[in-house]
């Protein structure tokens, strides 16, 4: 196939996909006013080296609770995707795709971080930790047992992406100050309005962890 | 099937069936062993542990991922929709709109209309104009874009304040009047004014505020055959199940709705989506499930909201801090359709002892999406007018706020017919919440030193809601197996609330097994007894009664058995840690599992009903919380410092579960005084500017305090229901804002009468004051 004949199958697939990087980034969070900018993603428009075409899959490896997943992804999935919907770690919770909430956190390398805003690409090669991987077999951990006994839920929807955020800062800082906690649990929206048995229960789950009151 | 009484928003347009009066009589409780005690949730594992299955993590087989394009434009009809390709695109299995053949859902518009799904008129931003089906959800969004619409615009009107000018665009085709304003009269608003020393008149406004569950409104949808399962985030499956039927022309046993989890709702979610029909006829095209979550957008934008309020109240008051007159008219808007003012008076008209009171509520039509039941319609708005105003009255008859409330406590009913309360908390929410607040003191010690540009302040604001009292119907069903353990079979959500929890310690109350071994079936219209949505805090004062009739049916038959088996008379037996004893001595008799003929028969079913409430009295939730805040009078930022809410909601059945509640509301509301604000874009598009979480803000861990103190009142009430139980949901939540900003005017002497109070707004008042000086 001549370079020229490569050029056109592209840009005749791109035309067929409607659909490019840029049109991507463009649709990152967008969702409603989508018809204002469905006239600019056109193939056309962008230089060649820019395009990379949507719906090619990609292989990655990603270590998640311990294990090594080999997964097949479109290179602009998020790991929220990928965790959720091809590895059915559904613990992570999608919420807003823009990280505005932190239902979708996760520990990568040990540091909470939204799963809606990283690309599975990205989390190559980092230990990533989602709720499912506190477990010890069956038995809840001791940010969950944590947030059980202070009631620091009411849905529970965003209640992974709490106990990730808590589990993430009490990884970095064994016995938090109030004030640490309110900052450091800011990130995760909960709309229930549980902060302030939030507040107690990453205390609490600071005693568990250090040995204090039960369990480890 | 009868229609229910007004006002009872989440039954709303539902036929609900009577259910009879429970068999079994059923005696108050007196002391309880298990109802109470603050246990933790028996879902609580599912629920920290990502294992509990929302909606939103819903997996089938082949299942597809919907996506729904919404109407870009405030006001314009929709003149053609190209699909074609968008049809074509990778993964894409089908698209649907105005203009394909697939459209034929109907669902009701109005009282008296119906429109198709996709209705070509789009009165505001957000309309539903297609939805595509596609093996990723990356891939459904692609086509969205792919779709060509032209729309015929309009012009648009985004504010009712300008809505019935002259000249302003016409959203509906009969004007922008939503019909004549609703007015209520009592007593003679003249003459109470006269008898009045004091009268004072302000206007305050509250802004749209907006639901945001976390979890996201959506749906997974499948067909067997004629057959549909719809796995819904909802509040109440059987709403669902009725509009999914209605829509559908189908059956109601051809409809399966399951919510067993659920993200939160908060009044968003009681009724069936359009994403839901929308589901449902991808499905069916597609011949595949399909799975449509709204994204975050949509849900600020398309799915509800609590209506801005424009209120003007009038109150006159004695020197001896008697209220005289009191006199609201408020305009409202219920977006292009419908009416937003309701319940905006009922405060003003109940909550106070006034002889004199009469309200007027208009409403207009503008171009933004329908509002929603939003967590006590109507109450936090009117809430915010009347409370401040009793602060603005006690201020000027040199009174303290609370002493001024304390004078005006109703007796009776005012709004309903001044019958009287079954209980009636309210002087203790306030008393008790004041000394334990230590209200006096911390006025004594702000009245002394409040030098320096950060000045504390207290205040404090009362409240009561309309509902929350429950009430037929409801079923539920308890069946005993041979080893003495127990299903829960019931009908009701739980959408965050305990719901489950405090069922299972009703029947652990009555049948002395360990609440957290009861198996319980729920939310499921396939499986589970009807229960109507949970919403109007009525979910505990509703299925309480009927879990304990239920689990009374099994008690008298199991003591039946045993009594057979003894040749002992059954009023002799009773029941106690899953062993059967002897009334008298509490000797051991028999142990469950020892019943040869519970043996024989492999288990027992009791079914228990929801009995009427009291005709001749009233059944009411009553609050009083207290805030105290450090304002900078330099930068105008507020730090809200504690909050204590007093609240009346009957008994409490758990005490860890309704705190939680209790909080849950304050937070809301400091996010309705402080922050939260829809913004339409008035001058150019119409359209919402501000529709996600980063402009939209919702309080965060850092908006609100950590010092949080529940204060049940618990007034003995053997009348409401056999439970003794009130609602806490919607009352958490009602007198919250106008605490906040009684606090904000005791610690600047500035007060802000529209929400919400930002710093640029505040620090607008301390310069006009400074001004005036």
């Amino acid at each position: 196939m001549t370079d020229d004949r490569k050029k056109q199958d592209t840009q005749d697939r791109e035309r067929r996909r409607g659909v490019t990087r840029r049109g991507f980034l463009g649709s990152l969070g967008t969702g409603a006013a989508t018809v204002a900018v469905a006239s600019q993603v056109s193939a056309e428009q962008l230089p060649e080296g820019e395009q990379l075409p949507a719906g090619d899959v990609t292989r990655v490896t990603l270590d998640v609770n311990g294990r090594r997943r080999d997964v097949l992804v479109e290179p602009r999935w998020s790991l929220a995707f990928v965790l959720r919907d091809k590895l059915g770690l559904t613990g992570t919770k999608p919420g807003c795709e823009r990280g505005e909430c932190g239902a979708c956190t996760v520990l990568i390398g040990g540091v909470p971080r939204y799963a809606c805003m990283t690309l599975a690409m990205e989390a190559q090669g980092a230990e990533i930790t989602t709720v499912e991987g506190l477990m010890d077999g069956e038995a809840i951990g001791p940010v969950q047992q944590a947030f059980v006994e202070k009631d620091a839920f009411q849905c529970g929807y965003c209640t992974s992406g709490q106990v990730m955020a808590a589990e993430g800062l009490l990884r970095a800082n064994g016995d938090p100050n109030l004030e640490e906690i309110r900052t450091q649990m800011s990130g995760n929206l909960c709309r229930c309005g549980t902060y302030a048995h939030i507040f107690q229960a990453v205390g609490r789950a600071s005693e568990l962890k250090r040995g204090e009151g039960g369990a480890s | 099937m009868r229609k229910l009484p007004e006002g009872l928003y989440y039954v709303e347009g539902l036929e609900v069936p009577e259910t009879p009066e429970p068999r079994v009589a059923q005696d108050p409780w007196s002391d309880t062993t298990v109802v109470g005690r603050p246990l933790p949730r028996v879902d609580g594992y599912e629920r920290v542990s990502g294992t509990a299955v929302y909606p939103s993590d819903v997996s089938l087989p082949r299942m597809l991922y919907g996506a729904i394009l919404r109407c870009s434009c405030a006001n314009g009809v929709v003149t053609s929709v190209d699909v074609s390709a968008a049809e074509g695109m990778p993964g894409v299995h089908g698209v649907i709109s105005a203009f394909t053949p697939d459209d034929n859902a109907t669902r009701p518009y109005s009282q008296y209309i119906k429109t198709n799904l996709f209705n070509p008129t789009c009165r505001c931003e957000g309309e539903p104009v297609a939805a595509v089906a596609a093996e990723t959800p990356y891939q459904a969004h692609d086509a969205l874009r792919a779709i060509q619409v032209a729309y015929d615009e309009r012009p648009f009107v985004s504010d009712e304040r300008r809505a019935l000018e002259p000249g302003a665009a016409q959203v509906q085709e009969g004007g922008n009047s939503a019909g004549d304003p609703r007015v209520y009269e009592r007593g003679d608003i003249a003459r109470g004014f006269a008898e009045a020393d004091v009268v004072l008149e302000e206007t305050y406004r509250t802004e749209c505020e907006i639901h945001t569950p976390l979890e996201l409104h959506g749906c997974v949808a499948k067909w067997d055959g004629d057959s549909l399962t719809v796995w819904e985030s909802t509040q109440g499956v059987y709403n669902v199940q009725a509009g999914v039927a209605g829509a559908l022309g189908m059956p109601l046993s051809k409809v399966r709705v399951v919510g067993h989890y659920m993200g939160g709702g908060f009044g968003a979610k009681l009724q069936a989506g359009r994403y839901t029909l929308a589901a449902a006829l991808l499905a069916k095209k597609t011949a595949r499930p399909v799975k449509l979550i709204i994204t975050r957008e949509d849900s600020l934008l398309a799915v509800g909201n609590r209506p801005p309020a424009n209120m003007r109240l009038k109150a006159g008051v004695r020197r001896d801090g008697t209220l005289t007159a009191l006199e609201l008219t408020a305009l409202a808007t219920g977006g292009y359709r419908g009416r937003g003012s309701g319940s905006v008076d009922f405060i003003a008209r109940e909550l106070y002892l006034c002889p004199n009171v009469r309200t007027e509520l208009s409403d207009c039509y503008i171009n933004a999406p329908p509002q929603r039941p939003f967590r006590g319609p109507g109450h936090p708005q009117g809430a915010w007018a009347v409370e401040q105003m009793l602060d603005q009255l006690a201020d000027a008859i040199d009174m303290d706020p609370i002493e001024l409330r304390a004078k005006n406590i109703a007796t009776t009913s005012q709004a309903r017919g001044n019958r009287p309360y079954t209980s009636n908390g309210f002087r203790e929410c306030l008393v008790d919440g004041a000394r334990a607040f230590r209200w006096e003191e911390t006025r004594a010690e702000i009245a002394g030193g409040n030098r320096g540009h950060i000045k504390r302040g207290v205040g404090m604001a009362g409240g009561t809601w309309a509902a929350g009292g429950g009430g037929p119907p409801s079923i539920a069903v308890i069946k005993l197996f041979s080893d003495g353990s127990i299903n829960l079979n019931m009908g009701a959500s739980d959408i965050g609330t305990g719901t489950k929890t405090v069922m299972a310690m009703v029947v652990a109350e009555e049948l002395g097994v360990d609440p957290g071994a009861i198996q319980i079936e729920h939310a499921d219209t396939g499986t589970t007894q009807f229960a109507s949505a949970s919403g109007g805090s009525k979910t505990i004062p509703t299925e309480s009664p009927a879990v304990r009739a239920a689990a009374l049916e099994i008690k008298e038959q199991l003591l039946d058995l045993a009594a057979a088996q003894l040749s002992v008379d059954a009023s002799t037996l009773a029941l106690r840690d899953g062993t059967v004893v002897s009334a008298a001595d509490s000797s051991v008799l028999l142990r469950v599992r020892e019943i040869r003929a519970l043996r024989r028969r492999g288990n027992l079913t009791g079914v228990g009903y929801r009995g009427p409430n009291p005709q001749d009295k009233v059944i009411a939730p009553f609050a009083a919380q207290f805030c105290e805040v450090e304002v900078n009078t330099l930068t105008g930022e507020v730090e809200i410092v504690r909050f204590l809410a007093a609240h009346d909601s009957g008994r409490i059945m758990n005490k860890l579960t309704c705190q939680n509640q209790a909080f849950g509301g304050v937070t809301m509301g400091i996010g309705y005084a402080m922050t939260e604000r829809r913004i339409l874009d008035g001058n150019e598009t119409g359209k919402m500017v501000n529709k996600n979480w980063h402009d939209y803000k919702i309080p965060t861990a850092m908006d609100v305090p950590a010092d949080m103190t529940f204060l049940p009142i618990e007034p003995e009430d053997t009348e409401c229901n056999t439970v003794g139980a009130k609602g806490i949901g919607e009352p958490a939540t009602i007198p919250t804002a106008a605490a906040v900003a009684n606090a904000i005017a005791h610690a600047t002497g500035v007060r802000v009468t529209d929400t919400p109070i930002d710093p640029t707004k505040l620090l607008q008042a301390l310069a006009e004051r400074r001004e005036g000086e």
